[in-house]
């Protein structure tokens, strides 16, 4: 009820995340504050927000890591907290850090996200393939990731969350530390799983050269949900000429704290 | 290409028995093959009872003579009697270890992945650990070849066979020991604390290296320390099913101490309460 819709946001379908006044805190810190938003399901959105905005926290929420103080958090109207399991199911995650194992090969790193998901190899091997082959890797899937570059691996990490055929994927930051390149291929990947299988993203970031003006945008600041709505619409509101101006506006407008 | 994000119809959220077998053994798959591209921990792992059994054992066997005590039918050498205490000294590196490295950094990652999984925390929990049990048992199978050449033998071969139901329980014990500490205490998280701390107190205040009946003679608190020292019970389950015996007590000390462990490891795990949390993630 205290939902606020985002773009797209029908009735009749749940949305593909739902996330209603969460709060959280750490021994004296509050992560985050009374935070609302929804995801439709087959749409690009963006979590905008600064290091140390509640960016992770709200991740680790989300991916049921550890439950929130207050509010609740459900993956097409299935609970995170209460029904795990079916909220699970229907998520894909790539978080922040590398979770590939180095010294196996890609086909035994994606094996064992099968198996995580209940997955036989029969049932698996014929998927993947597919998958990497999606992601362009389809010549590497007997190396060990330890001999991929960053932006291959990350393009290994997606097509391990899509295994198990998620309707909701989760992106930590999927771009920090990658060159131009393979910044831009990570991302036209992954809008292409939009435009075409109807995925629904999150995508975290705090580089606001990544959003495009019909994107869902969440602008997450110190705890606190500051805009949710279509970036164009963010920007006509802040009467800013770009969402990073938007951005700033929002936040205070510290040049120190305006995004790249 | 559409297809192949058809929804996967296993994953509708009900997780049935098949799914949990196929969980289980992608946990155990992984660990094993982690362990077999870590030579270094293999050798390690290897090399450490050795050194005690080479040298600590072989300098301490003209002035340590063993009496007769249970499980043993005759007197027996030194190195003879610290083979199952090296043994259980196997499964407590790598019961801490592997549950270390849980919270590594590195390993935070994995972690979160594992933990991503629809299966029930618990049974994620539990198989991580038995995936960490089936390495130690393998490694004490190994230590087993060598000590082999050095003349230290079961009664009867079937003694390798009886003493696997003891390993399984012991390191089930040790590991799970290791998961509650690796959430409920941060400043264990490098190694060299929980050497200190944990290892050497446990390792030194047990039966390992020497028979209780040794230590009541020169302290009798410290005896009782080794008598409360759940990883007395270990060596001694392990030394006894080594001879094809039971011992009643360690028994049922090692069962009822792995379930209160496992029952701290999935509170401490439990995503409402415990060590994720207060990391930050």
């Amino acid at each position: 009820m205290n939902v606020r819709p985002l773009l797209n946001a029908t009735e009749a379908v749940p949305p593909a995340l739902a996330v209603e006044r969460v709060s959280h805190s750490y021994a004296t810190r509050k992560a985050l504050d009374d935070v609302s938003f929804t995801v439709a399901p087959g749409t690009f959105a963006v979590l905008l927000g600064l290091n140390g905005a509640g960016k992770s926290t709200l991740f680790s929420i989300i991916t049921h890591l550890y439950a929130s103080k207050a509010g609740a958090v459900s993956i097409f109207g299935h609970d995170v907290a209460r029904h795990s399991g079916a909220a699970l199911a229907r998520l894909g995650v790539v978080f922040q850090q590398r979770t590939l194992d180095p010294d196996l090969t890609v086909e035994q790193n994606m094996l064992y996200m099968a198996a995580l998901h209940g997955m036989g190899r029969r049932q698996a091997r014929p998927r993947l393939r597919d998958l990497i082959a999606r992601v362009g890797l389809a010549d590497r899937l007997h190396e060990r990731v330890r001999y991929l570059s960053g932006g291959q691996s990350r393009r290994v990490e997606i097509a391990r969350s899509l295994l198990h055929a998620p309707r909701l994927l989760l992106l930590d930051e999927p771009t920090a530390g990658l060159d131009v390149k393979a910044r831009a291929d990570i991302l036209k990947l992954v809008r292409g799983l939009v435009a075409e299988d109807r995925v629904g993203v999150l995508w975290t970031t705090h580089l606001v050269d990544e959003v495009k003006p019909d994107d869902s945008v969440v602008v997450l600041h110190k705890g606190r949900v500051l805009a949710a709505d279509s970036a164009g619409a963010i920007m006509n509101a802040c009467g800013a000429h770009s969402i990073g101006a938007a951005f700033a506006k929002l936040t205070g407008g510290d040049r120190d704290e305006e995004p790249l | 290409m559409s297809a192949s994000l058809a929804f996967f119809g296993g994953a509708e959220g009900r997780f049935g028995l098949g799914a949990y077998l196929v969980c289980l053994q992608g946990i155990v798959w992984r660990e094993s093959l982690r362990f077999l591209h870590q030579r270094e921990r293999f050798v390690s792992a290897l090399v450490r009872p050795l050194v005690w059994l080479f040298i600590f054992a072989a300098g301490f066997r003209q002035t340590l003579g063993v009496s007769i005590i249970p499980p043993y039918e005759t007197y027996v050498l030194y190195d003879v009697y610290i083979t199952p205490g090296l043994m259980a000294m196997i499964q407590l590196f790598n019961g801490m270890q592997s549950s270390l490295s849980m919270v590594y950094d590195r390993e935070m990652g994995s972690m979160r992945m594992l933990l991503t999984s629809p299966a029930p925390r618990w049974f994620l929990l539990t198989s991580k650990l038995s995936a960490g049990v089936a390495v130690s048992i393998l490694q004490v199978y190994a230590y087993l070849v060598v000590a082999y050449f050095w003349g230290i033998e079961p009664d009867s071969y079937w003694g390798y066979l009886t003493v696997l139901p003891a390993l399984l329980l012991s390191g089930l014990m040790l590991g799970a020991l290791g998961m509650v500490l690796s959430s409920l205490i941060r400043q264990l998280e490098n190694f060299a604390g929980v050497m200190n701390f944990v290892i050497f107190p446990m390792f030194f205040a047990s039966s390992a290296l020497y028979p209780l009946w040794r230590v009541q003679e020169g302290s009798p608190w410290l005896a009782t320390v080794c008598w409360l020292n759940p990883f007395t019970h270990a060596v001694e389950l392990i030394r006894f099913a080594f001879y094809g015996k039971v011992n009643p007590l360690s028994l049922g000390v090692v069962v009822g101490c792995t379930i209160v462990f496992l029952a701290g490891a999935i509170v401490a795990y439990d995503p409402a309460r415990g060590m994720l949390m207060r990391r930050g993630g």
